[in-house]
């Protein structure tokens, strides 16, 4: 099982000491926090991306991931989540598969429709498109990862004839994608027939709705023929903060929680806590919380933490990432493996992708004129000569 | 969601009077007995059920800001979206029901009244303000789709001690009146449909994908 943080760069006043961050200053936190991450032998790192105020998560994760990619070296680069309903599905192509030669393999990306009603109409887009959107783009996204040349013609971008996008993926395998969806059965069912994974992002949302989705997407993977209903691939988001005394942790996080940008004012941490997963205690009782979701959702792949969020200083994160990768994620990993069953399969990495498809292959295109029927390979050896 | 015995049908009664004891209160309970009644002379059973809001308030405030509702707040929500009819009462407050009301139908599932027969009541100081149920709450019910009845009761003060209630004309068309006939026409709607009312299960996906292919 794969555990990991994302990070949606929200720029959030620390309503302790009334102090912002800088949008420099946030952006090289998420950096140095992955950073810390991959040193940690935690399994991904996935970032946001917004348009918006009061955000600093990249309009383009891939800028973000190339920069992580450079400076790490084990840990998974995804996203949370990358647009699929405002983005060209060529620009998804082109920039993702150049981030994943960046970073040999270690790229995967969760697709979402976004929250931010303005991004459609920024971007040119009809939000009562949202759900065919994500239909399209992401169909066309598919045929130009997988295909060379692509002709292709829809409703919502101008017709492509012989199109390639290039770099061709790694290794002749795309990144392994997840569809990120909180309330749209649609998304779910997309998941399922492309075999794809189904992240629910369940950080505010009761368990009873996060089961309902994930049984609709785990139901309608086996019935669209990838497997079982619990070997579909599931991932779920999580909220945590911890110190050895619990007490401690609910001192200290009360006012974020209390001032947080989307519940804060709302409802009390203590009924929040009951109702989402946002556990607020000792690393033992963090460890007990979510050992027990795979009852609700079955044995699944991966989990998602959010740590730096709510206005929280960067000193504060970093601890909260060190609990995370020394002492909760070791235990989780361990029960999760003692309890996962034999034919439940593990989150697709590069290297599995590329195993299950017999093997790396080369699928660069070269350039021929179709006048003179050289390649550039060919003249360039041929002007050496 | 079945009533499996015989079909009793299910009377939920929405009521936003905060006040103790409140008049919303009374005029709700007067609007579902006289419903109970009413539908037992045309042979139907029913039980009721009050959703006093009050009970609610802080769950509200968190879940217009959370986006869900839980507990209690959740239960009250799912009873209203599986009732045979449902009666709804609210005070009147700045020329229109109130905020507690109205934050109570802004966290209902979508399509939750769809279909759903409607009998609205509201209370406030003077009869002034008894076209509130006219020009606020009823488009507020046709927006959602209910099925409200012709009759919607409004109670000011006095009405709490004429005989009859208000009226020159006294019993003929004072608040007894207007309960009766408005009772009446909701026992009419309740008794005129099949109990247990079906409702889409919001995660079943209408098409296929293939079709949702297509669509794109």
């Amino acid at each position: 099982m794969q555990f990991g943080i994302f990070t949606v760069g929200d720029v959030t006043q620390d309503p302790t000491t009334g102090r912002t961050p800088s949008e420099n200053e946030r952006i090289k936190n998420m950096v140095e926090l992955a950073i810390h991450a991959d040193q940690l032998g935690l399994d991904v790192v996935a970032v946001g991306e917004h348009h918006n105020p009061p955000f600093a998560a990249p309009a383009n994760p891939p800028v973000l991931l190339g920069n992580i990619a450079a400076q790490t070296k084990n840990i998974i680069l995804s996203t949370a989540t990358t647009l699929i309903t405002t983005n060209d599905p060529v620009r998804l192509a082109e920039d993702y598969a150049y981030v994943q030669h960046l970073a040999d393999g270690r790229v995967d990306l969760m697709l979402g429709r976004g929250n931010t009603g303005p991004v459609y109409p920024w971007f040119g887009k009809d939000i009562r498109e949202g759900i065919p959107l994500a239909i399209e783009n992401y169909a066309l996204l598919r045929r130009l990862w997988t295909e060379d040349n692509v002709t292709w013609s829809g409703k919502f971008r101008s017709p492509l004839q012989s199109f390639t996008s290039t770099p061709r993926p790694l290794d002749g395998v795309a990144p392994f994608v997840w569809h990120g969806s909180i309330r749209s059965p649609e998304i779910a069912e997309q998941a399922a027939y492309y075999g794809d994974g189904f992240f629910h992002n369940n950080i505010f949302w009761p368990m009873s709705h996060t089961k309902q989705m994930v049984q609709l997407y785990r139901r309608r993977f086996e019935h669209y023929g990838h497997g079982r209903a619990d070997q579909a691939i599931v991932g779920l988001g999580g909220q945590v903060f911890m110190r050895a005394n619990s007490q401690d942790a609910v001192r200290e996080f009360r006012p974020y929680f209390d001032n947080a940008p989307v519940y804060g004012h709302g409802p009390s941490l203590e009924d929040f806590s009951r109702e989402t997963p946002l556990t607020v205690g000792s690393p033992q009782q963090v460890i007990e919380r979510y050992a027990a979701m795979a009852d609700d959702v079955g044995d699944y792949q991966r989990q998602l933490f959010l740590i730096d969020h709510a206005g929280l200083p960067q000193k504060t994160v970093l601890e909260q990432l060190e609990i995370l990768g020394t002492q909760v994620v070791p235990e989780l990993r361990k029960i999760a493996a003692a309890r996962k069953p034999e034919h439940v399969p593990d989150a697709p990495t590069h290297a599995s992708r590329v195993a299950a498809a017999g093997g790396a292959r080369d699928l660069t295109v070269h350039g021929v004129d179709d006048v003179t029927g050289l390649t550039a390979e060919k003249d360039t050896k041929e002007a050496v000569r | 969601m079945t009533n499996g015995s015989n079909d009793v049908r299910r009377i939920v009664v929405i009521q936003a009077g905060t006040g103790q004891p409140s008049s919303t209160r009374l005029l709700a309970d007067r609007l579902a007995g006289a419903t109970r009644d009413a539908a037992l002379e045309r042979g139907v059973d029913s039980t009721v059920e009050v959703i006093d809001l009050r009970d609610h308030a802080q769950a509200l405030a968190g879940a217009v800001l959370t986006g869900f509702a839980t507990g209690a707040l959740r239960e009250a929500l799912d009873s209203v979206a599986s009732a045979d009819a449902v009666i709804a009462v609210t005070p009147i407050y700045q020329a229109s029901y109130s905020g507690l009301f109205k934050s109570f139908i802004d966290v209902l599932d979508e399509g939750a009244l769809r279909g759903t027969p409607v009998l609205m009541g509201a209370t406030a100081g003077t009869a002034r303000h008894s076209l509130v149920l006219e020009h606020a709450m009823r488009p507020l019910f046709a927006y959602l789709k209910a099925v409200t009845v012709p009759t919607a009761v409004f109670a000011a003060s006095e009405d709490w001690g004429a005989i009859g209630g208000t009226g020159d004309s006294g019993a003929s068309s004072g608040l007894d009146r207007r309960i009766t006939v408005a009772a009446s026409e909701l026992a009419d709607l309740v008794a005129g449909r099949a109990g247990t009312r079906n409702r889409t299960d919001d995660f079943t996906v209408p098409a296929g994908f293939e079709e949702l292919l297509r669509g794109a």
